[in-house]
């Protein structure tokens, strides 16, 4: 049996026996070589190839490979989320989204690298080692699910990622690495398991090699679940069968082309015109307050992340000390050893942001501000059925490049990924031609719960693309 | 707006001990991302916050026992322990 299959011709083989053994310790063996190569796992599987304790009963994801971003609780598996904090933390449970997978057959090879507890662009902010781009080692996999992005284009066998977007860490790695990343409506994946970055921003998401993987991915882990009280009432439904033929309306966000790199605004628009000469029309349209997403969706993440972080103090779980001083003199030495910078930063900044003659200036604003444009993505969407611009504003940086950046130009990364992930719509980055020999990545938004929109708008533009020929590493 | 008193006051209700380093560091990073920020104030937004994206309902479930976590296994993750309890610091 060939293993340099896609999902969906291993999931029509359905191997057995040997062939599936075989093909299980190949992708092992591959995962292991990759990640020496590229730092994309913070933990491997030591059960993955372990055939004897597995029952391959589920059906969708018979057997399929599947990597989690290392946010995702994972029972018996150590989880990090990329901080030093919870470098010892074992769940005794797995996040809902992980079980719905293992459910359907998925087996889990490894936890994959990523920013601290999601917080940065370039997956530079990890307490592990910074997982590194496939297409060029020097150059950064994305962020936050950088690790995600990276074994997803570095595996060129059967495999799946499940990864998670605050503020855009599913599109970005996607677009840098050359591969889809699925972002779904707020809600409608559950978040238990999850550990929290912004609890009114996190969604559990796809990485993929194609649209149809993401689509299958979707269909199995969406579903309202009486664990998370954000979790939508949602039928369950087969994304997949929106992989099909159509002609939709895309809305072109003049905005969102404003200081973006020139090749790279251009194979984003030659996309657009690849698909008007597949039967669909475009119009420009305008969100005039797309420039105070970023702030609103800052102060925002930083407040909750600030409120969500409290509860690391190295007594239930994760890095602990001697039981030395009183209770605020321990949790202040354990918290000040555990947190990175950016952790650090964003918990000052997250307190600031909400303390007593600030609170209104900056949280509150920014919460109304958030109403705006969810408003203004509303109007649009009367319009048209999906916007169309370029998934990232540059391409893949060095990491050598990145160390010279000021936070603030890291925040300023995210200008195309935020306003979608303020608002809770479903977005979906699908590669589109290159830059410096790099990839781009086509960003598609739909509206709340229009993911397959989304889905047959890209499946669409991925057949007219063609195949991605991956580097060997 | 902000000096290293602010941010040492910050550090310390949030449980966080900084360096005299990281408080010059932090006093002008912060100082420069709080002032892009403040952009917002230029905003009209004449409208409710919204908490979240979408619009959520209160949910509510029976007042039922349900199976949960052992005592070992919530015990599983921590060295600070005694005879089946958390061990904590000293509070007074």
């Amino acid at each position: 049996m060939n293993h340099n299959i896609s999902v969906k011709e291993f999931l029509s083989q359905r191997p057995v026996g040997e062939d599936l053994e075989d093909f299980i310790y190949s992708v092992k063996e591959e995962a292991e070589r990759i990640n020496k190569r590229t730092n994309c796992f913070i933990t491997t599987n030591p059960d993955f190839a372990n055939l004897s304790a597995k029952a391959f009963v589920g059906e969708k994801l018979f057997a399929l490979p599947l990597s989690v971003k290392d946010n995702m609780c994972t029972s018996g598996l150590k989880t990090t989320a990329g901080s030093k904090i919870l470098h010892n933390y074992v769940p005794t449970f797995n996040a809902t989204s992980v079980l719905r997978a293992r459910k359907e057959g998925a087996q889990i090879l490894g936890k994959t690298a990523m920013d601290e507890f999601g917080f940065g662009t370039f997956s530079v902010n990890c307490a592990y080692d910074i997982p590194k781009n496939p297409w060029d080692l020097k150059r950064s996999a994305g962020g936050s699910s950088g690790g995600a992005g990276s074994i997803t284009a570095a595996l060129n066998m059967p495999h799946i990622a499940l990864a998670e977007s605050t503020g855009g860490s599913i599109s970005c790695p996607a677009a840098f690495c050359g591969v889809v990343g699925l972002t779904p409506t707020y809600g409608l994946v559950s978040r238990y398991g999850l550990i929290d970055y912004a609890n009114s921003l996190d969604k559990i998401g796809v990485i993929s090699r194609s649209v149809w993987d993401s689509a299958l991915t979707l269909s199995v882990i969406a579903g309202n679940d009486p664990r998370d009280f954000t979790s939508l009432q949602q039928k369950e439904k087969d994304y997949t069968s929106y992989c099909k033929e159509g002609k939709l309306k895309i809305g072109v966000p003049k905005e969102y082309f404003d200081g973006i790199d020139a090749k790279i605004a251009k194979e984003a628009w030659n996309a657009i015109y690849r698909l008007e000469g597949e039967g669909f029309s475009y119009q420009e349209v305008s969100l005039p307050s797309t420039k105070y997403a970023l702030a609103s969706y800052y102060i925002i993440a930083v407040s909750e992340a600030s409120t969500n972080l409290a509860k690391f103090c190295g007594l239930r779980y994760g890095l602990s000390k001697e039981l030395e001083g009183d209770f605020n003199e321990y949790f202040s030495e354990v918290r000040s050893a555990g947190f990175g910078q950016e952790a650090k930063r964003r918990i000052i900044l997250g307190t600031y942001a909400r303390m007593a003659g600030y609170r209104d200036a900056f949280y509150l604003k920014a919460l109304k501000v958030r109403t705006v444009i969810i408003n203004e993505f509303k109007s649009a969407f009367k319009k048209v059925d999906v916007l169309a611009s370029p998934t990232m504003p540059l391409v893949a940086p060095k990491l050598d490049e990145i160390e010279k950046l000021s936070p603030i130009d890291h925040y300023k990364s995210d200008i195309l990924t935020v306003p979608p992930n303020l608002a809770g719509m479903p977005h979906i980055s699908v590669p589109c031609g290159s830059s410096q020999g790099l990839p781009v990545g086509l960003h598609l938004i739909g509206d709340h719960l229009q993911e397959g929109k989304l889905i047959q708008a890209a499946h669409v533009y991925e057949k007219l693309r063609g195949e991605i020929k991956y580097p060997a590493i | 707006m902000i000096d290293e008193k602010t941010v040492e006051h910050i550090a310390s209700l949030a449980r966080l001990k900084t360096t005299e380093e990281e408080k010059k560091k932090f006093v002008k990073e912060l100082s420069s991302i709080l002032d892009a920020f403040s952009e917002l104030k230029q905003v009209e937004a004449d409208v409710k916050p919204s908490f979240h994206p979408i619009e959520i309902k209160n949910v509510l479930r029976e007042d039922k026992e349900e199976k949960c976590i052992s005592q070992d296994q919530a015990l599983s993750n921590t060295e600070q322990k005694e005879d089946k309890f958390f061990k904590g610091p000293r509070i007074v």
